[in-house]
C-alpha cells in the first residue's frame, strides 16, 4: 500500500478557482476521508452480500466462459439490497401517500435520537482527555429511572415527561459519577471502570425487570410495566414514529456546544484534555474537573436511555437500550467529537439502521450488514492514512484528523 | 496506570498514612467477616451442608451444620483481617488475605447449601470448563498488553473462533481442523488489530471497540445468510471427544477434573505455564517486557519494537481464536449470533484482576468461572441469592483491584502507547 507520490510540477501562475478546489477535494480533509470511508464500506458490504449470496456465487463457477452472468448477477443484488437500504432511510420513489413518502425520514430521525445523546456523551468525555465506553451502562440505567418515574409516579401531563426525562438524566449522571470519582480519587482508568459497570448495570436490569412491582403483572416474560402516556415522548403524529426526542437532541446539542465551546466549564475541560499537568499548572482542579465531566458525560448517555424507553421502546426489556452506548461511540468517532459533526453522524447512522431495516425485509439481507457497514466506516475515518494510502490522497494543509488520541491504560 | 492520579501531579513526597494497604485490606476482611457471621449466620438454616463427591446426596465428603459453619468460617475472616489490621509481617500478607477471602465463600457456601448439597466434582470440572475461554482470551491479552498493545478485542476474537470452528470444523467434518481454523479467526482480527494499531497509530480501545463490533455484524450477518437457510451443511461441527488418562483420572475430585476432559483444558493449563516461562525466563520476555515498558529504551539497544509487538498481537490472536473455539466445539454444538455475550469482555477483566501476569490470569479467570458456576446452581437450587449479583461478582472484582481499594494493579508502563519509532 505504498503510494508513489509523484509530486506535480508546481506551477508559478495564480490557479483558477475550480483548480484549487478540485485539488482540495482529493486531499486528505475531513469531508472527503468521511465520504470516502462510507464509499469504501459500501464496497465492503457489496463484497459481502455477494459472497454469501449462493445463487451469484454459481454464476462465478463458469466466470471465464460468460463473465458476463457474473457481474449481472452481483450487480443486481447488490444494486437491489442497497437501492431498499436508500428507500427505507430516505425517500422512497414509489410511495404514492405523503406519509408514505416520510416514513422513511421519520424512521432515520427516530433511530437517530438516542445516538445523538449517547455520541454526545462520548464526544464531550473526549474533548477532556477521558473515554468514556460506559455510554452502554449509562444509557441502561437512564432508561430504568425514567421507565420508573414514567410508570410509577401519577403526575400531570407535561410534569411527568419532564420529571421522567430528568429522572434518567440523574440515572445516568450517577453511573459516570462512579468512574468520575474513581478517576479523580484514585486514578483508576475509565475505560476499564466503565466497561465493568456497563455489564454490572445490564445484569442489574435482567435483574430488575423480574420483581414484583416493576414487572408487567400481566405478563411472564421480561417485560416491566408501560410509561404513562403522560410521560412519553408525544409523536409527530398519526403512524409515525419519530417524536419530541430528536427535537431534544437538536437542543441539547446546542447546549453541548455551548458548553464547550462558550463556557467556563467548557473551557476547562479541554484545557484539561488538551495536557492536564499544564492545566493543573493554571489553576484548574483536575479532579473536580474529571468527575464533573464524568457526570455530564453520563448524564447525557442516560437522557438517552430515558428517550429510547420514553420515545419508542415505552416499557423496559432487557434489550431496551439496544446497542445504543456502543454505537454512540461510534457516531462520536464519526462525528469528530464535535456537537454538530456527532448529531450529524447520529442522523447517517440512524439512516443506516432505518434503511436496513427496510433490506432486511425486502431483499433479505440480514440487518447485521449494517453493524458491519458502521464499524468499517468508523475504522476508515479512525485510520485516515489509511484511506489516504488507499486513494492516493494528497495530504490537506489544515487537516484535522487526528489519528490517535491513546494514552493507553 | 499511566496516567497518574490527579492529586498525585504535582505531589512530590508521599507521606506515610496510618490507612496504607495493609490495613485497608485487614479492615475490609474484618467488615465481610462481620457480615458472614452476623448476617449469613442469622439466615442460615440449622441444617447440614454436604459437600458431596458424587453428582447425587449420596457420599459426602464434607458435612457441616449450616449454621454453626456460616458463623465458623466468618469468624476465621474476622480473624484473618484483624492479624491484618494488628499489623504482621509483609510475608504473610497475601497469605492472610486468601484465608480471608477463602472463609468468606465458605461462609457463604455454608449458608447457601444448608439442607442441600453440593457436588464438588461437578462443581470443580464447571468452574474449569467455563474458566477455560477466560483463561485463553486473558492469555492472549496478556501476550499483547506486555507488549504494549491494549487489546479490547478479545470478544471479537472469541466471535470469529467460534464462527470459524463452526463453519469449517462443519465443512471439514474434523474437529481438529475447526480449532486451528478458530485460531485463524481470532488471527484475522488480531491482523485487523495490529495493522490498524502499530502501523496506523489508532487509538488501541476504539480499534478494539470497533473491531468487537465487526466481528459481531460479519459473523451474525454470515450465520443469517449461511447457516440459518442451511444448518446442516455449515453449523454442526463436530464436537471436541472427552480423553481419559486411566490411572490419574481415579484421583477423587481432581481426576475426573483434569485427566478426564478435553484437549482444550490441558492446552489452556499448558499455554498458561509456557506463557509464564517465556515471560519471565527466555529473551523473547525480557524483550516482550522491555518494549511493554519502555519501548524507546528497547529500541535504543537494538530491539525491534513494532516487530515484535506485531509477533505478540498475532500469536494472542492465535490463542485468543482457540478459546473462541470452545463455545461452539465444547460448549454448545453450535454457532448463534453474539453467543460469546461478553465472555471476551471478563477474560479482560480476568487478565486486569490477575495483573497482567498468566498465572495471576489464571487464578483470576477460575475465580470468575467459580462464581459463574456458583450462580447457575444457586439459581437451580432456587437460592433466594440472585444470580444476577453473582454474575456481576468479576466486574466488581476488577472495579474494586484498579481503584486500588484491594491493592493496586499497575498496568506496564506503556500499555496503548503507539511507538513512533526513532
Amino acid at each position: 500500500m505504498t503510494a508513489t507520490t509523484e509530486k506535480p510540477a508546481e506551477t508559478r501562475q495564480p490557479e483558477s478557482f475550480v483548480a484549487v478546489f478540485l485539488r482540495n477535494l482529493w486531499s486528505a480533509n475531513t469531508v472527503t476521508v468521511t465520504v470516502l470511508s462510507i464509499v469504501l464500506a459500501l464496497v465492503i458490504g457489496a463484497i459481502l452480500i455477494i459472497v454469501s449470496d449462493p445463487d451469484v456465487l454459481a454464476t462465478f463457477s463458469y466466470f471465464t466462459a460468460r463473465p458476463s452472468d457474473a457481474f449481472t448477477a452481483s450487480w443486481d443484488v447488490v444494486s437491489e439490497a442497497y437501492g431498499n437500504l436508500f428507500k427505507g432511510a430516505v425517500f422512497d420513489p414509489e410511495a404514492t401517500t405523503f406519509r408514505a413518502a416520510i416514513t422513511p425520514i421519520s424512521e432515520t430521525l427516530t433511530y437517530a435520537a438516542p445516538l445523538v445523546f449517547t455520541g454526545l456523551s462520548v464526544a464531550i468525555a473526549f474533548r477532556g482527555g477521558l473515554f468514556n465506553i460506559g455510554g452502554q451502562g449509562q444509557a441502561v440505567i437512564g432508561c430504568i429511572t425514567a421507565a420508573i418515574a414514567g410508570f410509577a409516579l401519577p403526575l400531570p401531563i407535561v410534569v411527568h415527561l419532564l420529571v421522567a426525562l430528568l429522572a434518567g438524566l440523574l440515572g445516568g449522571a450517577l453511573w459516570g459519577f462512579i468512574p468520575g470519582i474513581l478517576k479523580a480519587r484514585t486514578g483508576a482508568h475509565e475505560v476499564i471502570t466503565t466497561i465493568m459497570l456497563n455489564y454490572i448495570a445490564g445484569l442489574f436490569l435482567t435483574w430488575l425487570i423480574l420483581q414484583p412491582g416493576v414487572q408487567d403483572p400481566g405478563r411472564t416474560d421480561a417485560i416491566s410495566k408501560t410509561v404513562d402516556s403522560s410521560a412519553q415522548l408525544a409523536s409527530f403524529g398519526g403512524a409515525l414514529r419519530v417524536n419530541l426526542g430528536i427535537v431534544l437532541a437538536v437542543l441539547v446539542t446546542a447546549g453541548v456546544a455551548w458548553l464547550l465551546n462558550r463556557s467556563a466549564f467548557g473551557f476547562e475541560l479541554r484545557a484539561v484534555g488538551a495536557n492536564p499537568a499544564a492545566a493543573r499548572t493554571a489553576g484548574i482542579s483536575v479532579a473536580r474537573t474529571y468527575t464533573l465531566l464524568m457526570v455530564v458525560a453520563g448524564g447525557l448517555a442516560g437522557l438517552g436511555g430515558a428517550t429510547q424507553v420514553l420515545g419508542t421502546a415505552h416499557a423496559l426489556t432487557p434489550a431496551v437500550a439496544g446497542n445504543i452506548g456502543f454505537d454512540g461511540l461510534l457516531v462520536a468517532l464519526l462525528g469528530r467529537n464535535r456537537p454538530w459533526g456527532t448529531l450529524l453522524a447520529a442522523v447517517l447512522f440512524g439512516a443506516l439502521r432505518a434503511g436496513g431495516n427496510r433490506m432486511q425485509s425486502f431483499s433479505g439481507i440480514s440487518l447485521e450488514l449494517v453493524t458491519v457497514l458502521q464499524a468499517l466506516i468508523v475504522i476508515f475515518i479512525a485510520a485516515p492514512a489509511l484511506v489516504k494510502a488507499i486513494f492516493h490522497l494528497r495530504a490537506a494543509r489544515a487537516a484535522r484528523l487526528g489519528t490517535s488520541m491513546a494514552k493507553g491504560w | 496506570m499511566s496516567t497518574a492520579t490527579a492529586d498525585e501531579l504535582t505531589e512530590v513526597t508521599a507521606p506515610t498514612r496510618f490507612w496504607d494497604r495493609q490495613r485497608r485490606l485487614g479492615a475490609a476482611l474484618v467488615l465481610i467477616g462481620l457480615v458472614a457471621t452476623v448476617v449469613f449466620g442469622a439466615v442460615a438454616a440449622s441444617e447440614t451442608a454436604r459437600f458431596t463427591l458424587s453428582e447425587d446426596a449420596e457420599g459426602a465428603a464434607f458435612s457441616i451444620n449450616g449454621q454453626f459453619g456460616a458463623i465458623l468460617f466468618g469468624v476465621v475472616t474476622v480473624a484473618a483481617g484483624a492479624t491484618l489490621l494488628a499489623g504482621v509481617a509483609r510475608r504473610w500478607q497475601t497469605a492472610l488475605l486468601g484465608i480471608g477471602i477463602v472463609g468468606f465463600v465458605l461462609s457463604f457456601l455454608c449458608w447457601q447449601v444448608a439442607g442441600k448439597f453440593l457436588p464438588l466434582v461437578d462443581t470443580a470440572s464447571g468452574t474449569l470448563e467455563l474458566a477455560l475461554p477466560l483463561i485463553l482470551g486473558a492469555l492472549a491479552g496478556v501476550l499483547g498488553e506486555r507488549s504494549g498493545v491494549v487489546n479490547v478485542a478479545i470478544e471479537g476474537q472469541f466471535l470469529m473462533g467460534a464462527f470459524f470452528a463452526a463453519l469449517i470444523g462443519t465443512m471439514a467434518t474434523s474437529v481438529w481442523v475447526g480449532l486451528v481454523s478458530a485460531a485463524v479467526g481470532g488471527l484475522i482480527i488480531a491482523a485487523m488489530l495490529a495493522v490498524l494499531a502499530i502501523r496506523y497509530l489508532v487509538d488501541q480501545v476504539v480499534v478494539g471497540i470497533v473491531l468487537n463490533l465487526l466481528a459481531l455484524g460479519v459473523t451474525g450477518f454470515l450465520y443469517e445468510r449461511l447457516m440459518q437457510p442451511d444448518a446442516q451443511r455449515y453449523n454442526t461441527p463436530p464436537q471436541m471427544p472427552t480423553w481419559r488418562i486411566p490411572g490419574l483420572a481415579d484421583i477423587p475430585v481432581i481426576g475426573p477434573v483434569l485427566f478426564d476432559t478435553n484437549f482444550l483444558v490441558w492446552l489452556a493449563l499448558l499455554l498458561v505455564v509456557a506463557v509464564h516461562i517465556g515471560l519471565s525466563r527466555t529473551r523473547w520476555g525480557l524483550r516482550t517486557r522491555a518494549v511493554g515498558e519502555h519501548p524507546t529504551a528497547a529500541d535504543t539497544v537494538g530491539i525491534r519494537v513494532r516487530g515484535l509487538r506485531y509477533l505478540n498481537v498475532l500469536v494472542g490472536g492465535l490463542i485468543a481464536g482457540a478459546g473462541g473455539a470452545y463455545f461452539t466445539l465444547v460448549a454448545t454444538g453450535s454457532f448463534t449470533k453474539n453467543m460469546t455475550s461478553g465472555a471476551g469482555f471478563i477474560a479482560l477483566a480476568a487478565l486486569i484482576f490477575g495483573r497482567w501476569t498468566p498465572f495471576g490470569a489464571l487464578g483470576a479467570a477460575l475465580f470468575f468461572g467459580f462464581a459463574q458456576k456458583l450462580a447457575t446452581y444457586l439459581s437451580a437450587v432456587g437460592s433466594p441469592v440472585p444470580s444476577q449479583f453473582l454474575n456481576m461478582l468479576p466486574y466488581l472484582a476488577t472495579i474494586i483491584a484498579v481503584a486500588g481499594l484491594v491493592g493496586r494493579v499497575r498496568a506496564p508502563a506503556a500499555d496503548g502507547q503507539p511507538y513512533v519509532g526513532r
